[in-house]
């Protein structure tokens, strides 16, 4: 059992270089890296997750469109949310060049199958970020594929610009999701191809529906769907010594306990090993690991902190 | 920092391998505790560990020279040791970038890598190797990109495609392995490749690790250890070449088990790729003479107690039947019945050599 410091979950300090505006709503942003080494690749479909100066430093994520073997910047497509939490907000109003964030290593949960024969990539408003890296990585694969982009008709022009750099693949735009016939892009797509999907969730759940519809496997369908690394705030309270701990939306219930000076062994931080088994004396775990069987999950009495977190406010811990 | 290479060392007879008495010190020595058995032993990646093979993302020691020379001789009678299948081509880039980057980084002193855009020059000074070529661009490496850097790395690699909730095995540099074979393993998924393994598919051990490794994030990579015994310091011990170390298990008598009986370890390493989304994992076999490990007082007490108390089914799995008895008797004298401190470091210096 080696004891080991938590990992820093924001090793990277970025420099802003340059933010350009898209249209009233969408900005694109440049991010060096400080010191000027190169960056680590961004895996195509990944986000990167900046450390933002709000009510306290607080992370956000947003997809990154610059292709996986530009090492000298990361660039971003940020929508100024109409319900901002803040970080949308603060990046539309506040940043400047020259501005310097820390952000995690860029990582993706949604990727492209090595087998497809063909990629079929659908995309709502600024939904089509992440698509826009599997473009360049497809690109310098040369492998077949067709994009569908829907945006509103006043974003037309700015999403034309953005994808004007892959004229003479399969693009097209649409305004307006009736304007799109998915039963006929679907039904006349050849054997073997993936499909992926990011945008609004009425659009996810219409663009399921319809491969589905047209006989589409579940396995060749695909989505963006971000980790189950965060949630709502809660509480812990560590019953050996009754003092509470907040664990916040963005760490880990883990990373709370060892920021708070609680060490409990830990080894993978994956929720696998079993190492960081706690006994729970009060409240319910919302169970995330892949360790606990049915029945201790459904027993409430043990949690994993590196991955799972709580259902309830207060989560009362045998430490 | 400068290592000593020992580039005329032998795997085949005639042997000739030995370790320092600092190589020995940092070897990674399997064993937390004083009984063993499968776990989902993973930790992180990080660089630093209990001993110093744990101190570099890829390990170079003073057998680098000679186990690549060793690679290439296995290589010549068998290319087959090394294949990747065709949709694993930015996997074997992405291999690259990660292991150049890492040696550079590591050790200045041995490897160099410079970077203009995709005009990439490589320096290897230990095997005396300096190419520039274009990233992405296979035909300006003298060999397929994957082979090419694998052939200047100790220990074996697999790469491992994800698909459908699962890992294929899809590609791979495989010369140095314990009695598992690349070519029938090829293509095949997480749970098919880890058939043969004993009691840990019951114990839900390659579930778990499964729905891990399918989590595993670029940036974090993780590392475990594996075990087995070693009759001669052999690095291909094969099932394509069984016949020419399966009888070495009928030479090990109480006289020369410890210079012939070797545990191998092998720190596992698995990395997310960016590009491909692939797992690079890595297999690196250390091996150390049981004369070597019971230098280290913990270690001769630990190895032991471990062996003395393995399980049946281990017994038979790791193929130490043969020597078994034998290797315990060896190992009596160096267990005074002393408690150990948990973990792996060797908390003291070596003794001095048995004679």
């Amino acid at each position: 059992m080696t004891a080991h410091t938590p990992l820093n979950p924001m090793p990277l300090t970025l420099r802003v270089r340059a933010i350009e505006t898209l249209s009233p709503s969408l900005k694109r942003l440049t991010l060096v890296s400080a010191d000027g080494a190169a960056l680590p690749p961004p895996p195509p479909g990944s986000h990167l997750t900046l450390a933002l100066p709000l009510d306290g430093a607080q992370t956000r994520s947003y997809s990154i469109v610059s292709p996986a073997n530009d090492r000298a910047a990361y660039g971003l497509i940020v929508r100024r949310a109409e319900r901002s939490r803040g970080g949308s907000a603060y990046i539309h109003q506040r940043l400047a060049v020259g501005d310097r964030l820390k952000s995690a290593v860029p990582t993706s949960q949604f990727h492209l199958h090595s087998l497809a024969r063909k990629h079929v990539l659908i995309g709502g408003g600024v939904g089509l970020t992440p698509l826009l890296s599997f473009l360049h990585d497809l690109r310098v694969q040369g492998r077949p594929v067709e994009l569908h982009q829907i945006c509103r008709a006043d974003e037309a022009d700015a999403f034309r610009q953005i994808l004007e750099p892959f004229a003479g693949h399969a693009i097209h735009l649409h305004t307006g999701r009736t304007r799109l016939d998915l039963q006929a892009i679907l039904g006349g797509q050849p054997l073997g191809a993936h499909l992926y999907i990011c945008g609004p969730e009425p659009l996810t759940a219409a663009v399921r529906a319809a491969a589905a519809d047209v006989g589409w496997p579940a396995g060749a369908v695909h989505h963006e769907s971000f980790g189950a690394s965060g949630g709502a705030p809660f509480t812990v309270r560590l019953a050996r010594s009754g003092r509470d701990i907040a664990v916040g939306e963005d760490e880990t219930l883990l990373e709370a306990l060892e920021a708070a000076g609680a060490n409990p062994p830990a080894l993978c931080r994956g929720g696998a090993c079993g190492e960081c088994i706690t006994v729970v004396l009060d409240g319910a775990p919302d169970h995330r690991d892949h360790f606990l069987s049915s029945d201790d999950r459904a027993s409430g009495r043990l949690v994993m902190p590196c991955v799972s977190r709580a259902k309830t406010a207060l989560l009362t811990l045998d430490l | 920092m400068t290592i000593a290479f020992k580039p005329n060392e032998s795997f085949r007879p005639p042997f000739d391998y030995s370790n320092s008495d600092a190589g020995i010190l940092r070897f990674p020595f399997p064993f937390v505790s004083d009984a063993y058995m499968y776990s989902v032993n993973l930790e992180p990646h990080v660089r630093g560990g209990p001993t110093e093979a744990f101190c570099a993302v890829f390990d170079v020691d003073e057998h680098y020279i000679a186990e690549c020379r060793e690679r290439e001789l296995v290589l010549r009678q068998d290319p087959n040791r090394c294949m990747v299948l065709p949709h694993m081509l930015s996997a074997q880039w992405d291999a690259v970038e990660l292991i150049m980057e890492s040696l550079a980084t590591d050790y200045p002193d041995l490897f160099s890598l410079e970077r203009d855009g995709d005009r990439w020059t490589w320096t290897n000074r230990p095997l005396q190797i300096r190419d520039s070529f274009v990233f992405g661009e296979a035909d300006t490496l003298p060999c397929p990109p994957f082979e090419y850097i694998t052939r200047q790395a100790q220990g074996d690699f697999t790469l491992q495609d994800q698909r459908d909730g699962d890992l294929f095995m899809d590609g791979g540099m495989v010369t140095t392995q314990a009695d598992w074979s690349l070519a029938f393993d090829l293509g095949m998924s997480f749970h098919e490749w880890h058939g043969p393994v004993p009691l840990a598919h019951e114990a839900g051990v390659f579930d778990r690790a499964l729905q891990y490794l399918l989590r595993l994030s670029h940036g974090k990579p993780v590392r475990r250890l594996n075990w087995t015994l070693t009759v001669n310091p052999r690095l291909d011990t094969s099932p394509e070449n069984y016949p020419n170390w399966g009888p070495d298990k009928t030479t090990v008598t109480a006289e020369n088990v410890g210079e012939k009986l070797h545990v191998r370890v092998e720190l596992q390493t698995l990395f997310r790729l960016p590009r491909s989304n692939a797992i690079l994992f890595g297999i690196r076999a250390y091996l150390a003479s049981f004369s070597e490990l019971v230098r280290v007082p913990k270690w001769g007490r630990r190895l032991h107690r471990v062996l003395r108390d393995l399980p049946p089914e281990l017994i038979a799995y790791k193929g130490l039947s043969r020597y078994y008895s034998t290797a315990v008797d060896y190992l009596a004298p160096f267990d005074d019945g002393v408690a150990t401190t948990m973990g792996i470091a060797p908390e003291s210096a070596l003794r001095e050599a048995w004679t």
